[in-house]
């Protein structure tokens, strides 16, 4: 009897054991954006973005001893936290993610990091949540992001009017965690330099009619309309009408502005307007241009970079790490995304694998020259443009 | 001088802009009510069904340019809009007879039906999807002002002008001959009174020899054109994009309750409501004001009421307390 228990015990062990050696082939990283809601027509890009930087770790084949990395996407729904939290739930206990790239709108990815990161001790990269709320948030060290807070964005804006001689403002934002940190951003900035702003007026995305909106901001009158909102919502509601009625004809755009097909629709209406948006150049910028066109990713679109760098941020910190267990990846995040070490370039990831495996020190430069700063986001640069006979020109970097 | 300059000011921000948004919520809250009254459940599925008729026209908009064809200074989309409502029809009816006819032979209650419309609206968010993606499709083309605010200011002098979109000028118009059309056929034609005898009581209608599947049809083929027209309406209007059709729905319910479920006439008043109380109570009256009051009386605030995250806030105000004080809305519809 004894022996049988014995054995049977030994057999259940080996068969553990043999299970958890067949698990470990494939880790999972989530991918949580908003597939559905108010930026679904950004979120395909930007996920085949991260997507296309987890393939290429998997074929370099040099990914911890040939384990591959699998991408479970869930939706954050952008706007909705309850959903955006149990998706996170379901990634996490069901799919067994190592991981988190995401979640994308500034609420949800605040919600989903107090409520499924920080109690399971996985570890967040968000490529596009940008309000500095989340800067301050209680993280444990688990948060990271590849793009910049809006409250520096908000002191580019400011400083962009400054050159421009603008004085006096009208602002509308999308009413959201993003929206409305990024508008206190900018008019604390705006107003320490001199500038006034007549009204500060929200809107809401995907609504069916912005003429109280444009009614309450032709009133209050100003040089130009700060448009802080999204390019395919409600941000091209506000400048639509606003051209409309004639209430303004010069707009200072948000990042969440910058789009080409905005440019298609209205361009030819919005001449001399301006705007910032955050923006890299230099050989990582186009050696990612190059991969996603390799990989057939359309790699212009908003924030296609910055998940890119998201996802491959999380490979090489779980090489660094030697483990895809959750809990090394945090530590390992700025290590691999700072100085000293080897810069990286988008396409060689392989070359990163190779580095980290024999013990060397990479510095990651990505497609966005990736720089963590503070507790863990984008140190950033933008690029402030003025729209010229229908096309976005550059001013300067700043 | 000073309050012409007013009045204009007021033209251009609060009554064009209310009134065309009125006549697209109104258009919305006549295809809710009808159905409401005639086959006594709410359609949560409407706003998505406006989504999918819109993208039958849009389809057909597209093919008609590629051939070249154009109305000119009117859009190509109404051209479109009988093969719009045509695809809406067929679906609509398709729908009712896959989904809807099951639970009605059933007898079930309007409950169960308003969840199942959900579920219906489900389908076609994600058929939209499928369709045509979740981007904004912009289809309107011909002239697009009747006239600008320069134009309007250079003719008359005035500081101040108003301008005028042909889309909502057509909005308007097309309103208007709707509802006058969809009026005459319910009150002077037989099918209309039998839609109507059977809206009022079922079991009295059935046995004067009613064909009940005549009038469930005839329902959802007059819900399906003017679902689709709205649709088309508003995107011409302002611009297609799936998930803002699906947020329609909260402004046209609100709309159809106001006025009364079930009463037509009830449903173009409450649009009206709804859009001017969103657009009116939060408007800031200082522009107004400057012009019409003597410049030492001019004021420095806004002269805001509330400031306008509130206006939805205040058509749901409304809302309430029709409900309070007159559970059946404003027309005398059935309770809710």
């Amino acid at each position: 009897m004894k022996k049988f228990l014995l054995s049977t015990a030994a057999a259940s062990l080996l068969a553990g054991a043999a299970f958890a050696a067949s698990h470990a082939q494939e880790a999972k990283i989530g991918v949580i954006l908003g597939f559905t809601g108010p930026i679904e027509s950004l979120t395909p890009d930007m996920a085949a973005a991260a997507e296309l930087a987890l393939k290429e770790v998997n074929d370099s084949g040099k990914f911890l001893d040939g384990v591959t990395l699998a991408p479970v996407r869930a939706d954050s729904t952008c706007v909705d936290a309850a959903a955006a939290t149990a998706a996170a739930e379901r990634l996490i206990t069901a799919e067994g993610v190592s991981a988190i790239m995401g979640a994308d709108c500034s609420g949800v990815t605040g919600a989903v990091l107090a409520n499924v990161a920080v109690p399971n001790g996985v570890t967040m990269i968000s490529p596009s949540a940008t309000s500095p709320g989340l800067t301050a948030a209680e993280d444990n060290g688990l948060f990271f992001r590849t793009s910049p807070s809006d409250a520096r964005q908000g002191q580019v804006l400011a400083d962009v009017m400054g050159s421009r001689g603008v004085t006096a403002v009208a602002v509308t934002y999308t009413n959201n965690d993003y929206g409305k940190g990024l508008s206190d951003a900018f008019i604390a900035a705006f107003e320490a330099a001199g500038g006034k702003v007549t009204i500060n007026a929200p809107h809401e995305d995907g609504k069916a009619d912005y003429s109280a909106e444009i009614g309450a901001l032709a009133s209050a009158g100003g040089d130009v309309l700060v448009v802080l909102g999204y390019s395919d919502q409600g941000g091209k509601g506000i400048i639509q009408a606003s051209l409309d009625t004639g209430a303004f004809e010069t707009f200072a755009l948000g990042d969440g502005m910058y789009s080409d097909a905005l440019l298609a629709d209205l361009g030819a209406d919005m001449e001399g307007s301006f705007g910032t948006v955050p923006w890299s150049e230099g050989e990582g910028t186009e050696a990612f241009g190059a991969v996603a066109a390799a990989g057939g990713v359309n790699g212009d679109g908003p924030y296609t970079r910055e998940s890119y760098d998201a996802a491959a941020l999380l490979a090489m910190a779980m090489m660094k790490a030697g483990t895809t267990d959750a809990a090394g990846i945090a530590a390992n995040v700025l290590d691999v995304a700072n100085a000293p070490g080897e810069p990286i370039l988008p396409g060689e990831l392989g070359k990163a694998m190779e580095i980290i495996a024999a013990g060397g020190d990479v510095d990651y430069v990505g497609a966005t020259n990736v720089e963590l700063i503070g507790p863990g986001e984008a140190a950033g640069t933008y690029r402030e443009y003025t729209i010229t006979g229908g096309a976005f020109e550059t001013v300067e970097f700043r | 001088m000073e309050l012409l300059n007013a009045l204009m000011v007021l033209m251009n921000f609060v009554i064009v802009p209310a009134l065309t948004y009125g006549s697209q919520l109104a258009l919305g809250a006549l295809g809710v009510t009808l159905v409401y009254g005639i086959l006594r459940f709410s359609n949560f599925a409407h706003g998505d069904g406006m989504a999918l008729g819109t993208t039958a026209v849009i389809l057909f908009t597209w093919w008609f340019q590629s051939l070249g064809i154009s109305l000119g200074p009117v859009p190509t989309a109404l051209l479109a809009l009988p093969f719009g409502i045509a695809a809406a029809a067929a679906l609509m009816l398709g729908t009712d007879r896959v989904v809807y006819r099951f639970y009605r032979t059933q007898k079930a209650k309007p409950v169960i039906l308003v969840i199942v419309s959900m579920g219906v609206m489900f389908i076609y968010n994600g058929i939209t999807r499928f369709i045509i993606g979740p981007d904004d499709q912009n289809f309107a083309d011909g002239a697009r002002f009747l006239f600008t605010v320069r134009e309007f200011r250079d003719w008359s002098g005035l500081d101040e002008g108003f301008g005028i979109r042909s889309t909502q000028a057509l909005t308007v118009v097309t309103a208007v001959i709707v509802v006058a059309a969809l009026f005459w056929f319910l009150n002077r034609t037989r099918t209309g009174k039998s839609m109507r005898a059977f809206s009022d009581n079922e079991d009295l209608a059935l046995l004067s020899g009613i064909n009940p599947e005549k009038v469930v049809a005839v329902t959802w083929l007059l819900v399906a054109a003017l679902a689709t027209i709205a649709g088309t309406l508003y995107g011409l209007d302002k611009s297609f994009k799936p998930f803002t059709y699906f947020q329609l729905l909260l402004p046209i319910f609100a709309a159809a309750i106001v006025g009364g479920l079930g009463s037509p006439l009830g449903a173009i008043a409450g649009g009206f409501i709804i859009a001017f109380s969103e657009v009116t109570v939060t408007y800031a009256w200082k522009k107004v004001l400057e012009y019409a009051l003597p410049e030492a009386l001019a004021p420095e605030g806004l002269m805001q009421l509330m400031s306008t995250e509130y206006k939805f806030a205040v058509s749901f105000m409304i809302l309430v307390v029709v409900l309070l004080f007159k559970p059946t809305g404003l027309f005398k519809g059935k309770a809710v």
